[in-house]
């Protein structure tokens, strides 16, 4: 058996274990902690793709996160399309933002790049607020179907189809490390201009990164607005997806898609348990208090440790 | 003659500053042609202008008949026209096997990676470096980053190599090894542009002299009868 074959099997068995593991829970609220839990897997695998592979810092997550969710808001408006149309279109439109917004700004490098991802997110929410059709600044309301025709309970639902987005996210970014353009991403991240000399062409692979990530995370928005039922654009937009993601993925490691994984399951499993425990106001707290305690004693996360302990340097 | 690069009123500014002033220069393929000049001369600024790092420059530059104007440095760097950096570029997380294996992965049509690696493999074992295969950038002494910088250049068989100070800090055997491998590649059929300080090396490896003084070419010829005109010795040698 391939390599690639039994890694595919590992992921798909990895989740058959997770629904199964919850279903014996049995409890709406465990669909609710895993279907967030895997968002930020799939948010921080996505964001990992541009700035671990190809070392660019988009701080627009929320951007194409929310182009996702409100995506789903307009077609389900307007033309009353099925949630897995609806995050599939979410992926074609946010990767083609992806792509609008790389050719428009990867010409720039390194901070200034980051800039003008973070602006992205303020033009398009405040396009939205002002479009009244997708709900303006109160926001819209989804209409939450009863059940499933696969699934009985609609929360099990959505955890299934956000297992399956995370799951085919991280084949898709273990595909891109061993590919071509995974060398060519860490070719650029490396040395730009050393890439060009080299043949590599920079903007095209960038151009292609930056659609992959975007794609992926619009995807992350898609099913959003029935998870919530209620979506505005301040909650859609919320600068604590960007900043979660970062940190997720930056205490993980970012160089392979276990960072991610690693970090997203770590610190969302830990902010979730904070909500419930002690309050939901101190999650920012918690993300904020690791990310100082990694840049401090790991700043290359976790699996820079890891990799450390196995004596295996390596990478400046 | 059918110069492999031919490069006719190529000028350059930075905002008033005139780094480099119609300069006319031709290579034909399989020379070696020495390039000398004072810091500050405009030689960097030729390198990048054929390299494709300045796209906006006066006049034209044609690599095997063929005019590069728009063209980016990775297709020029395709079509068989590579450079070298002054201070070396390594890729730092790739291994110097992967290093060298880019070039060949990004040609077109790409290697596929068993084939990049085997030639990749090849080209280290010619420069020397073979052993160290599976080594990162940051456990190569300078020397050996200098040849790793020529493997990543060379290994595509390249028209012409523009090496620009590749031996700049060497010390007196490493030089003779750079030269041997450049030697050995312009047997092979690549035309060579070398920029050097390293009057000792630049005199046993040109045919043809070219020199740069102030973004102008001053001088242009047999590497004995150009270094003997009193302007050169004048502006490059300060007497």
């Amino acid at each position: 058996m391939s390599r690639l074959l039994r890694f595919h099997l590992g992921l798909a068995a990895t989740g058959i274990v997770l629904i199964f593991a919850l279903r014996l829970i049995g409890n709406d609220y465990a669909w609710y902690t895993g279907y967030v839990i895997l968002q930020y897997v799939l948010l921080s695998v996505a964001w990992n793709v541009l700035a671990g592979y190809a070392g660019y810092v988009n701080f627009g997550t929320a951007a194409f996160f929310a182009t996702g969710a409100y995506t789903t808001i307009l077609l389900t408006k307007s033309l009353n399309l099925d949630l897995v149309l609806c995050v599939l279109a979410a992926g074609l439109i946010s990767g083609g933002l992806g792509l609008a917004v790389g050719w428009l700004t990867l010409r720039l490098r390194g901070v200034y790049f980051s800039i003008a991802t973070l602006s992205l997110a303020v033009v398009l929410q405040t396009l939205v607020v002002n479009w009244s059709y997708a709900g303006g600044s109160s926001g819209a309301y989804t209409m939450r179907p009863q059940g499933n025709n696969l699934f009985g309970n609609y929360s099990e639902f959505l955890f299934v189809l956000m297992l399956v987005l995370a799951l085919g996210a991280i084949a898709a970014a273990a595909w891109i490390e061993r590919s071509r353009l995974g060398m060519g991403l860490a070719a650029i991240r490396d040395d730009e201009r050393a890439a060009a000399a080299a043949g590599v062409p920079t903007l095209r692979l960038k151009l292609i990164a930056t659609a992959i990530s975007g794609a992926m995370m619009g995807m992350a928005g898609a099913p959003l607005p029935y998870y919530a039922s209620y979506l505005n654009p301040e909650a859609a937009f919320s600068l604590t997806y960007t900043i979660n993601t970062m940190a997720m993925t930056l205490i993980g490691g970012t160089q392979s898609w276990v960072g991610p994984v690693i970090g997203a399951v770590l610190l969302s499993a830990l902010q979730q348990g904070a909500t419930v425990t002690i309050s939901s106001a101190g999650n920012l707290l918690i993300v904020g208090g690791v990310l100082i305690l990694f840049v401090m004693l790991a700043p290359k996360g976790i699996l820079g440790l890891v990799q450390a302990s196995r004596g295996k340097g390596g990478a400046a | 003659m059918s110069a492999i690069l031919e490069v006719r009123g190529l000028g350059k500014t930075f905002g008033g500053f005139t780094a480099l002033n119609d300069i006319g220069l031709a290579v034909a393929p399989g020379e070696r042609l020495g390039l000398i000049g004072p810091n500050g001369s405009g030689k960097s600024t030729f390198v990048n202008c054929i390299a494709g790092d300045f796209l906006n420059h006066s006049g034209v530059v044609l690599f095997k008949d063929q005019p590069l104007t728009g063209m980016k440095p990775h297709e020029r760097a395709r079509l068989g026209l590579t450079r070298t950096f002054q201070l070396p570029r390594p890729f730092r997380s790739l291994t110097v096997l992967e290093n060298v294996a880019v070039p060949l992965r990004f040609s077109v049509p790409p290697l596929a990676m068993a084939d990049a690696e085997a030639r990749a493999c090849a080209c280290l074992q010619l420069v020397g470096l073979h052993d160290k295969a599976r080594s990162y950038a940051h456990s190569l002494t300078q020397v050996d980053l200098r040849k790793l910088e020529l493997a990543r250049a060379l290994v595509r068989e390249p028209a012409l190599l523009i090496a620009d100070e590749v031996m700049a800090g060497l010390s007196h055997s490493e030089v003779d090894q750079i030269l041997d491998l450049l030697f050995a590649q312009n047997v092979r059929g690549t035309a060579i542009i070398m920029i050097e300080h390293v009057m000792r090396a630049v005199t046993a490896f040109s045919q043809r002299l070219a020199v740069f003084v102030a973004g102008r070419k001053i001088a242009e010829g047999d590497p004995r009868t150009v270094l003997a005109t009193p302007e050169v010795e004048a502006a490059y040698l300060g007497i």
